[in-house]
């Protein structure tokens, strides 16, 4: 429990220098794509560049969506960087992603497959209801086969229940 | 390497009238496909260590002599006598310094006074070409009589085949039910960060690679034949489903649509495959030819459905499903009508596998934050834990269904673990260089 605190001060204190670095608020940065990334210094466009292959964009910075244990619908906390997505695509019909899910090491592999796809279905819905076409978008999962965090405590766990958005090249 | 009966001719004979004409042709065959077989497959080396506890409701005492002629005899003899240790029914009774031929007559009343019920014995002999002809024999001491006699021929490279064959015929004469020393099992092997499906002999010996990959490869299901493997490869960057002929190492895609493609699972007659697509929404249950045309949905529930098996008569399939809200084993026709839940106890049942007579459903059911390996008798409804790990994951019941491999992990490691169908007797197949996954039990061989 405490390591998920941990885990939700780490998020908060991202966002807050996020905040910090940029003028805009989150759920308003998609209003300045394409205008946005000109002219501010290095280390102040975080968030204004609307490029996802640019690794300085909040495009390519924020594309994981963590859930709770045993939880597959995308919480509130995450609803502003779906919806920065989701403008994206919008704007850019041709652009495909992937959006890869992933669970937590416990329980069996093909069970977790379909968890992790569940977690990550729940990020398109609420994309295609921002409008995307479900045609740029395929979802996959890999369950339990590759997490990112590889210990076994709360924090690993947590770190690997999450959807990611990878734009396809 | 074709099994002859020694009882056709008297003990007088010379072995070499032992179907000797027919052997030529059948030797080169099995030459032939031992060569093809030599160069596909890599063999893999793993180091194992087996450990078993418990011991079966009957123990059958059993005397297994060195076979004498050559010293590969011995080794023929130990791999008999762990292949029927493992089992936990039998009790080995010392035959140290008997010095028993194929052609000795059995004192049949002493054997018995050392307490053994049987006595397996015989000879092997190293012929010109290399080859060997082993002979042996299985002897009633109760009744004074022979209970069983082969004799074999092989390469040097098939002497555990042939000591797994003749502990088959062992097994089956003295319980009466089909042994499994002979068949194979798969699994996945993980070591670093490279993923190996492998297949060996049934005891973990001889394992050879199936499939090297970068990329995670889950659920292999073998064909009803034992010469195909379905699988689940990651190596495209998603789950796709793979059917591969271990013979010749080709592989087809069978399922590759849009999002997951999962959890393949034979038909009885080998010409279907019950698997799991994303393709419509989150994962349900499709049937497709082997060949992977004729795809076909059959449930369509707006939660998971995943894991289908299909039920030995070919009519059904098990599966696991959350459409309770916690996952549970559900029993459906091949239309998905009427879907009959399975399990009760418990708020996480999965992985379904049902026996091969039809009668005994094994599954994964979490207890107390333990994923433990449950059987369930589907007609009374009795539910037995057979295994105590903290981890116990894959169960699939040998063909002959009277034991039960899985993935545990012991100590940190990631093992190998066997039980007997009523979970009476334990073991442990220990790779010691890396993490095994995903077990499964081939079927008896054609």
């Amino acid at each position: 429990m405490r390591s998920r605190i941990a885990k939700s001060l780490t998020i908060a204190a991202f966002a807050a220098t996020l905040a910090a670095c940029s003028s805009v608020p989150l759920d308003e940065q998609g209003a300045n794509q394409g205008g946005a990334g000109q002219g501010a210094g290095a280390g102040t466009t975080t968030g204004q560049v609307m490029d996802p292959f640019n690794p300085q964009s909040v495009l390519a910075q924020q594309r994981s969506v963590y859930f709770d244990f045993d939880s597959y619908t995308v919480s509130d906390q995450y609803r502003g960087l779906v919806e920065t997505h989701a403008r994206y695509l919008s704007g850019h019909p041709q652009q495909r992603i992937m959006i890869e899910g992933n669970t937590d090491e416990r329980g069996g592999a093909e069970y977790n497959l379909a968890l992790g796809q569940r977690r990550a279905d729940a990020v398109r819905r609420m994309m295609t209801l921002m409008g995307v076409s479900d045609g740029q978008i395929e979802v996959i999962s890999f369950g339990k086969e590759k997490p990112k965090a590889t210990g076994n405590t709360e924090a690993d766990y947590a770190e690997n229940r999450r959807a990611d958005i990878v734009y396809q090249r | 390497m074709t099994p002859e009966t020694l009882s056709r001719y008297a003990r007088r004979a010379s072995p070499a009238q032992a179907g000797s004409d027919r052997r030529p042709a059948r030797f080169l065959l099995g030459l032939a496909l031992l060569v093809a077989a030599a160069l596909l497959w890599r063999p893999a080396h793993a180091q194992l260590r087996v450990d078993i506890s418990g011991t079966g409701a009957t123990q059958y005492p059993i005397a297994i002599a060195d076979f004498s002629g050559d010293d590969a005899g011995r080794g023929i003899a130990e791999v008999i006598r762990a292949d029927l240790t493992r089992t936990g029914q039998f009790r080995l009774v010392s035959a140290v310094g008997s010095n028993l031929t194929v052609d000795t007559p059995v004192a049949y009343d002493d054997w018995r006074a050392r307490g053994a019920d049987t006595l397996a014995y015989g000879s092997i002999a190293r012929s010109p070409d290399g080859r060997y002809d082993i002979r042996y024999r299985l002897a009633d001491t109760v009744q004074h009589g022979q209970l069983d006699g082969v004799a074999f021929t092989g390469t040097d490279r098939e002497l555990r085949r042939i000591a797994h064959q003749i502990a088959d015929r062992i097994y089956e004469k003295i319980t009466g039910v089909k042994g499994v020393f002979s068949t194979h099992i798969a699994y996945v092997l993980k070591q670093g960060s490279t993923y190996e499906l492998q297949v060996a002999d049934a005891d973990g010996q001889d394992p050879k690679v199936a499939l090297r990959s970068r990329e995670p490869i889950i659920s292999p299901s073998w064909s009803p034949d034992g010469n195909k493997l379905a699988y689940v490869s990651f190596e495209s960057g998603k789950p796709v489903v793979y059917v591969q002929t271990l013979a010749s190492s080709q592989r087809v895609p069978v399922a590759n649509y849009k999002g997951n493609n999962s959890a393949p699972s034979w038909s009885p007659d080998g010409s279907r495959l019950a698997l799991v697509l994303t393709r419509d929404g989150l994962s349900q249950i499709y049937v497709v030819n082997a060949d992977g045309i004729g795809l076909r949905r059959v449930t369509r529930s707006p939660m998971i459905d995943t894991e289908p098996v299909f039920s030995p008569d070919g009519g059904s399939l098990y599966f696991t499903s959350d459409r309770s809200g916690n996952p549970q084993i559900y029993q459906t026709g091949l239309d998905g009508g009427d879907p009959r839940r399975v399990t009760f106890n418990g708020s996480y049942n999965i992985s379904p596998r049902i026996s091969p007579d039809g009668r005994t459903l094994l599954y994964v059911s979490r207890r107390d934050g333990a994923f433990r390996i449950a059987s369930l008798d589907l007609a009374s409804g009795k539910e037995t834990l057979l295994s105590d790990g903290r981890d116990d994951q894959s169960p699939s019941f040998a063909p002959n269904g009277m034991q039960v491999l899985y993935a545990a992990v012991q100590n940190g490691r990631s093992v190998l673990a066997g039980v007997s169908s009523d979970g009476r007797v334990r073991q442990t197949l220990s790779v010691l260089n890396g993490e095994v996954r995903e077990p499964t039990w081939g079927p008896f061989p054609q």
